[in-house]
């Protein structure tokens, strides 16, 4: 590759309709902004819900037309020179991951935007820059202000969400990500309740995130080292031509990136945050960033994997198969002894990002197919359980330890019956789309080799350990007795009743009759090289 | 074997007909409509279960209504078939497509050929008939709404299971069968021994199930299908190993649904329920689809002799084993119980003759389907008029207060004493002279275990009725024993009425014969039996008249004691079914327990031990782990750091 600068200034050329929806979706988060700054206090919610959700669905329609009449799938976006070694690359896996973002995307926007009758979105703080229980909080709160720059930020997010899978080289990874993460953290310190501990997760968020971007960009001038380029197909390239003086970077290179992404995904040992982060941030955002940030970066290591450094794979496979085992062994046992429900459901997310890396392992299309229909069907299940996670309140703040769970089958059948119900999802019990996930990427690892198939029985018993621990809510809810009825759920809105019922339904669908999607995953696992 | 290969493919239904000229045809016509049959009272207990109470005023009618627009539907297909000619009488109807698993197609269908329809008619006749007298019987019953439901939930399945075009489907509906027979038994489960009679069936119909079930993966595994027209097809390929197999499985099969030795245990305690469903269900119908089984699966047993050999030797200790509990039994409904499982018992020994039962056994089982049915409405009219008294030795000398009862009860036992011309002596016989065909000690010992059966059959016939009908006047004062309505009636005259005659008209004729032709080939008329025909018959009526004239002798000519003598040794055997619970409580219940117990103890000490101890690990470790989540950023961060290193520096050292 040549290093040198081409002679002449060549315009980048940019196809619209492929990039049309996460534009659409940068336009509505300005929009916000704009929101936030000129509309009077009493009219932002509206506009802002508004805005968020018509640009969510515009985008989902603009996805929709691009990857239907304009067979986006087939055509990379031509980067310089034409050929296809674009910056953002809007192929099969790209329109896939973007489709399900967008649609965890709107369901979260629904959870995010439930008042319970309040004036703003109940889950956040009316005024984020107010101490704790400051005299400013109390004042905040007397004149119903509210953080409604929530939605904006959301929508920035979402948009760095639709953009990381579709990172044709390092550096727009690396902006990917960090549009996705810098709203995030925001986003985590924001909570209405218990701010003290969602400012410390949204800190730690923040420094861990810092700390593994640092990694990230490590990794990437190592590879640059190597490569001379930070396109991925360069890279690919250069690992087929075996001509760099520098083949000492390669491994090192990979092994950093990777750590950089997996910090995203939770995997072990780069899980640490989750745990506090879930519990931290506000209940709608922990489902959102659980599905959506898993299936983003899982998009991104995905193509960095298969589309980058494919040929180099026997050399960093080994680190990333312990990697893969450690984090479904740590994320199922240490969910065992969980107490409070959303720090039980972040290992529980760690157990999964397991599972999905034994899929990533297998180096197999099928293994694309299998990653993109688990990420699918594991962030629906999760968005819908962490919206009835927070509806479950005592005393107006969420009921999040597991004893305050004790007998809501028989005050709430129908609230604990769902949530029996995605627990058994996320367990991998036949008849949900868990099962079917699982079947999905384990089977590709056990025709991958030895090394697959120890992971898929390790992943078998981790899940046998991870149903122990559903099951045991559910006996929690249906069969204990529980000592008083303070706990209640709240009568939610038509948002979070969309929301948990879509996911639900989703839950079941894709278990009962996952076909078609199945087969959609698989038209589209095909990456452009 | 006189089986044609045309007749084999002539049992086809549901698969592509594409260029197969002796396969089924289509059904086209009325015929298509056949799926009606099953749709009906299908319709009617869906109406009448969720319709709740609304239609308690209505929902018996109607369900009536349903079970006639079957027959009449049957009745139309009946008629559309005798408008073909002979080797064209089996019509497919596809249903829908099942089970479309890759290779493995499974279309559900109906095949319409002379086997299924003269199902279908019985099935849908008398079916109707026990409506009707339901509705007498049973209008008093606060809950007959449900009772009229499961009925026509048990017509549909048993529809179904007849004209079912693959096991698979036979088994829906031989477990839909099964379904309405435990709810019926149970139908007054406020009363604990019914309600564990409902049970007891249950358990023993599901011992025979396990065979059907196996019969049919055993099916799988040998054609890779299980549909009659693979199956038939395939089994002159097949290994006789795996037919023996599949034979037995389902002989099991039979044996729990017909209550055939060894599981019948069942069957007496089925009287629990409601009479006219012991007449439908527990003597009419459901209980020969035991027989149905084997005649439909004739292919595999004609390629299998032991298995065929099984189904006699089943059939000939049944048939025994019934007669002499039936002597002995002082409950009328136990006793006819005790004769549905001997006369069923001389229908799986005909089934299991070969070519030269297999019309005989569905002749028999048509006939028997009248009389016994009939005798059961009889015996139902005694206990309605008896305030639902069932010991016979309360009974007695009913046929001067009970007229209409007295002769139709006495038409059926005419019939089922086999004495010429009613029913019984042109289906009974025959199997006795089937019995008698054949080389070696088989013609000896199955003939003379019928014929020897016949002789108890009259004995312990004539027993129940002249201990119900004749004799002296047994009944207390308060008892007005009084003639039933016209509901129950009409359908005991019209059933008596087949009883009489229904043997007339298909047995000389041999009519039955050329009906069933189609299905299981001919019938074996150049057979000899070892003794010849005519003497044969005269030695029969001679034993019946035998054991008829004893009965007169010992209760109507005697003096019947009020409670029962302490008997023989045999006799008290035979009042407790020959110690059948016992035996079956001894040998399969306490191995049972013990083997439970055991594997209880091993679970608890091994597999609960292990587990437990795998838990307490798994939770320890969890606990010890959770202390490394202490919640501080600057440790978070050097656990990142050292997984990175440590990453790094495992592969800096293997490369």
């Amino acid at each position: 590759m040549s290093t040198a600068l081409p002679a002449a200034f060549t315009p980048a050329s940019l196809d619209y309709v492929a990039l049309l929806p996460v534009l659409i979706v940068f336009g509505a988060a300005m929009l916000g902004v704009l929101v936030e700054a000129f509309l009077p206090r009493s009219a932002r919610y509206a506009a802002h819900v508004g805005i968020t959700l018509v640009g969510l669905v515009a985008a989902m329609g603009a996805l929709a037309f691009g990857a239907v009449s304009h067979r986006v799938a087939t055509a990379g976006l031509a980067g310089v020179g034409g050929a296809v070694k674009g910056s953002v690359i809007i192929d099969g896996p790209t329109l896939f991951l973007q489709a399900t973002i967008l649609l965890f995307a709107l369901l979260a926007a629904l959870s995010l935007a439930e008042r319970f009758g309040g004036v703003g979105a109940d889950a956040f703080t009316p005024m984020g820059a107010a101490t704790p229980g400051s005299p400013q909080e109390a004042q905040a709160r007397k004149v119903g202000a509210m953080t409604a720059e929530v939605f904006p930020l959301f929508l920035f997010s979402v948009a760095g969400m639709m953009l990381f899978p579709a990172a044709g080289d390092l550096l727009t990874m690396f902006v990917a990500l960090e549009v996705l993460s810098l709203p995030l953290y925001l986003l985590c310190g924001l909570a209405r309740r218990r701010r003290l501990l969602s400012q410390e997760a949204a800190l730690k968020y923040f420094l861990l995130g810092a700390f593994s971007s640092a990694f990230f960009l490590f990794g990437t001038a190592l590879l640059y080292g190597f490569a001379g380029s930070v396109h991925l197909t360069d890279i690919a390239a250069a690992i087929a031509g075996q001509g760099s003086a520098l083949d000492g970077l390669l491994v090192p290179g990979v092994l950093l990136v990777l750590v950089g992404l997996l910090f995203k995904v939770g995997a072990v040992p780069f899980h640490m945050w989750t745990p506090d982060v879930y519990q931290g941030a506000p209940t709608p955002v922990t489902g959102f960033m659980a599905a959506g940030t898993k299936a983003a970066a899982f998009g991104a290591i995905l193509r960095f994997v298969y589309v980058g450094v494919d040929r180099a794979a026997w050399d960093w496979r080994p680190a990333l198969v312990v990697v893969a085992a450690l984090t479904m062994i740590v994320g199922a046992v240490l969910s065992v002894t969980q107490t409070d429900m959303k720090r039980l459901l972040a290992y529980s997310s760690i157990a999964h990002a397991g599972f999905i890396l034994v899929g990533v392992l297998s180096m197999e299309r099928t293994g694309v197919s299998g990653v993109l229909f688990y990420l699918a069907a594991y962030g629906l299940t999760t968005i819908a359980a962490f919206a009835i996670v927070g509806l479950v309140r005592e005393g107006g703040s969420e009921a999040t330890h597991l004893s305050q769970w004790t007998g809501l089958g028989k005050r709430h059948p129908w609230t604990a019956g769902v949530f029996a119900f995605l627990l058994l999802a996320f367990a991998g019990i036949p008849l949900t789309s868990g099962f079917t996930a699982k079947f999905a990427v384990f089977k590709p690892a056990l025709e991958s080799g030895t090394a697959g198939a120890v992971l898929v029985v390790l992943g078998l018993l981790c899940s046998a350990i991870t149903v122990f621990v559903y099951v045991r809510i559910i006996v929690l809810m249906y069969f204990t007795e529980s000592p008083g009825d303070s706990v209640a759920v709240v009568e939610p809105s038509v948002f979070t009743t969309v929301t948990v019922a879509t996911g639900t339904l989703f839950t079941l669908v894709l278990g009962v009759a996952p076909a078609s999607v199945l087969l959609l995953a698989e038209r589209a696992s095909q990456f452009i090289r | 074997m006189s089986l044609s290969l045309t007749t084999v493919a002539g049992m086809s239904a549901g698969m592509p007909l594409v260029g197969d000229a002796a396969a089924a045809h289509a059904a086209s016509g009325f015929a298509a409509y056949a799926w009606l049959l099953v749709a009906f009272p299908l319709l009617g207990a869906a109406v009448l279960l969720l319709g709740g109470r609304r239609t308690d005023s209505w929902g018996p009618l109607f369900a009536t209504a349903m079970s006639w627009a079957a027959f009449l539907v049957g009745f139309g297909v009946f008629l559309s078939l005798l408008g073909l000619g002979s080797e064209e009488r089996a019509l497919s109807l596809h249903l829908f497509s099942w089970v479309p698993a890759g290779q493995f197609q499974l279309e559900a269908g109906m095949l319409l050929d002379p086997l299924s329809v003269a199902f279908v008619l019985l099935v849908t006749f008398v079916g109707s008939l026990i409506h009707v007298y339901s509705l007498g019987y049973m209008e008093h019953d606060p809950d007959k709404r449900r009772f009229f439901a499961y009925l026509n939930l048990f017509v549909a399945a048993m529809l179904l299971l007849v004209l079912a075009d693959s096991y698979l489907l036979v088994y829906v509906g031989w477990e839909g069968v099964g379904l309405a027979s435990y709810l019926l038994i149970g139908f007054w489960n406020w009363n604990p021994p019914y309600a564990s009679a409902a049970n007891k069936a249950f358990v023993a119909n599901r011992v025979g199930d396990v065979g059907m079930g196996l019969a049919i993966m055993a099916m799988f595994w040998q054609f890779g299908a299980v549909d009659f027209q693979t199956v038939n097809a395939g089994v002159a390929n097949a290994n006789q190993g795996a037919l023996t197999v599949i034979g037995l499985f389902l002989l099991l099969a039979a044996c729990g649904k017909s209550a055939q030795f060894p599981l019948q245990s069942w069957l007496g305690d089925a009287m629990a329920g409601p009479t006219p469903v012991s007449a439908l269900i527990h003597a009419a119908t459901m209980v020969t689809a035991g027989v149905y089984l084997v005649v439909r699966s004739h292919a595999i047993f004609d390629a299998a002799p032991n298995a065929q050999l099984a189904v006699v030797i089943v059939g000939a200790i049944t048939l025994t084993y019934g007669a002499i509990v039936g002597c002995a039994k002082d409950d009328i409904k136990k006793a006819l119980a005790a004769s549905t499982m001997s006369q069923i018992g001389y229908m799986m020994l005909a089934a299991g003759l070969g070519p030269v039962g297999y019309a005989f056994a569905i002749f028999h089982l048509l006939t028997h389907g009248f009389f016994k049915a009939g005798m059961f409405l009889g015996a139902g009219s005694v206990m309605h008029g008896m305030n639902d008294k069932v010991d016979m030795r309360g009974f007695g000398n009913l046929s001067g207060v009970m007229k209409i009862t007295w002769v139709t009860f006495g038409l059926g036992w005419l019939a089922i004493l086999g004495v010429p011309p009613f029913a019984g002596f042109w289906s009974k016989d025959k199997i006795i002279e089937a019995a008698f065909v054949g080389e070696g000690w088989r013609p000896w010992v199955f003939g003379m275990a019928t014929l020897i059966g016949a002789g108890i059959t009259a004995f312990y016939m004539s027993r129940l009725f002249f201990m119900t009908f004749h004799g002296d006047k047994r009944w207390p004062k308060e008892a007005h024993p009084h003639e039933s309505p016209r509901t129950m009636t009409v359908p005991m005259i019209v059933l008596a009425v087949g009883s009489a005659f229904l043997g007339l008209i298909l047995g000389p004729t041999n009519g039955i014969l050329h009906w069933l032709e189609p299905v299981v080939g001919g019938h074996g008329q150049e057979h000899h039996p070892v003794i010849p025909a005519i003497p044969l018959m005269g030695l029969t009526l001679l034993v019946v008249a035998g054991g008829v004239a004893l009965a007169w002798m010992r209760y109507w000519r005697d003096a019947v004691p009020r409670t029962a003598p302490v008997g023989s040794l045999l006799t008290r055997a035979a009042r407790q079914d020959l110690y059948q619970d016992q035996v079956n409580e001894g040998v399969l219940m306490r191995p049972g327990i013990h083997l439970t117990r055991a594997l209880v103890f091993l679970d608890q000490r091994g597999v609960d031990g292990a587990a437990g101890g795998l838990a307490a690990l798994i939770g320890g470790t969890s606990s010890r782990l959770r202390k490394v989540q202490n919640g501080l950023a600057r440790s978070y961060a050097l656990t990142m750091l050292l997984g990175v290193v440590v990453i790094l520096g495992v592969v800096w050292v293997v490369q």
